[in-house]
């Protein structure tokens, strides 16, 4: 991440400068800085209500039925996770939320079976093989039914937009399943989790904490 | 008759699903009111917690955009993709939709507009648009969420996904409408 960090930023001014739009690259800056604390700010609500709703699903033993239910998907997809975790649960609740195109219900959801995977994460500071799963699993976007391209060619008077639902299923589907057989392989290849970081927090203040 | 019974379906999802939610907590007397704020509590920390990851990501995604750059890539590119029927119009939807989601489907919408219903630029990039998310954003909602700062191979399985992503949209498009 600090080398692609690095790269977008330099790879910027270069351009800019070389195109003639390095005063574009620097307004970026501001437009850019303000637009995330917008995002953050326009999930605050949602992020609250749905929260809420999950914290009453799991007192209820809801998220255990449907972890139950998936166990033997997850089990092999998420197997540094205990049976019992509500992750397992959270996870099965993020990805049918996904699927139905109900983003603003889904990302609460996942970014709270995050939280349940770092409970069990050794390294506080790294992704762990089980996060870098239900990342491959939210970045490849795996939806059922296309909603805002839809709209978009009724909107311009698409004679037969439901044609377009098949081919889109076809390829999020290769996508989805190249994600996590990705995510699998690179579990292997990958240097594992060190669980001992105190070499890096000799000079952090988060460390602390631990 | 797919898409109807999916309509029905993601139209009810979320009312069902919510009192699903309430009445199990009821049904099992719980203090539902209680919980929910308990549990509400929480949207503030994490909304507020994403932000620094948000910051980096996004603004060093719209200086990359604004640079140029991207012109400049699908320039490079234009002649190779003629040879595999892929438009020019669609290659800054390829370049542009795992950074940057509205972005994607503005290009979108601009081309579906300008080349009409007709077009096989509108549908591959219907269907490219349709099938992806948008990769840098999800890595850095989800890790800033927790305060994670090393991905390990997150990143490179979101990108090597969204390509394949990409060269199959490419392979069934041309099946199906070319």
């Amino acid at each position: 991440m600090n080398y692609i960090f690095y790269f977008l930023i330099v790879i910027s001014f270069i351009a800019g400068a070389l195109n003639g739009r390095l005063s574009d690259v620097v307004g970026a800056i501001l437009t850019g800085a303000e637009l995330a604390v917008k995002v953050a700010f326009s999930l605050i609500g949602i992020m609250a209500f749905w929260l809420g709703m999950m914290k009453i699903a799991e007192k209820c033993g809801l998220i255990n039925i449907i972890a139950k239910i998936i166990k033997p998907v997850t089990k092999h997809l998420f197997n540094e996770i205990p049976e019992e975790s509500p992750a397992i649960g959270d996870i099965a609740m993020n990805f049918s939320a996904n699927a139905f195109g109900l983003t603003n219900a889904a990302t609460p959801i996942g970014l709270k079976a995050m939280e349940e995977l770092q409970k069990h994460n050794i390294d506080q500071k790294s992704a762990s093989n089980s996060m870098c799963m239900l990342l491959a699993m939210n970045t490849a976007g795996f939806q059922l039914i296309p909603a805002t391209v839809l709209a978009v060619l009724i909107g311009i008077g698409y004679k037969n937009p439901t044609e377009i639902i098949a081919p889109t299923l076809l390829v999020t589907s290769i996508a989805f399943i190249s994600a996590i057989t990705l995510a699998k392989i690179f579990q292997k290849l990958w240097a594992p989790q060190t669980a001992d970081q105190r070499a890096e927090c000799a000079g952090g203040e988060e460390c602390s904490n631990k | 008759m797919f898409q109807q019974v999916m309509n029905i379906i993601s139209l009810w999802a979320l009312p069902l699903i919510i009192l699903l939610i309430l009445t199990m907590g009821l049904v099992k007397k719980l203090p539902i009111y209680e919980i929910f704020t308990e549990g509400a509590r929480d949207g503030f920390k994490v909304s507020i917690n994403i932000i620094p990851y948000l910051v980096a990501i996004i603004v060093a995604i719209s200086m990359f955009r604004a640079s140029g750059i991207i012109e400049i890539a699908e320039q490079v590119l234009s002649n190779f993709l003629s040879q595999i029927h892929v438009p020019a119009d669609v290659l800054p939807i390829m370049i542009v939709r795992s950074l940057s989601g509205s972005a994607a489907l503005g290009v979108f919408s601009d081309i579906a507009n300008t080349l009409g219903p007709d077009d096989y630029a509108t549908k591959l990039s219907a269907i490219m648009v349709g099938s992806s998310e948008t990769t840098f954003y999800v890595l850095a909602v989800y890790f800033g969420a927790v305060g994670i700062s090393k991905l390990r191979y997150s990143l490179i399985v979101g990108l090597l996904a969204d390509f394949i992503g990409i060269v199959a949209a490419v392979c069934v498009c041309n099946w199906m409408f070319l």
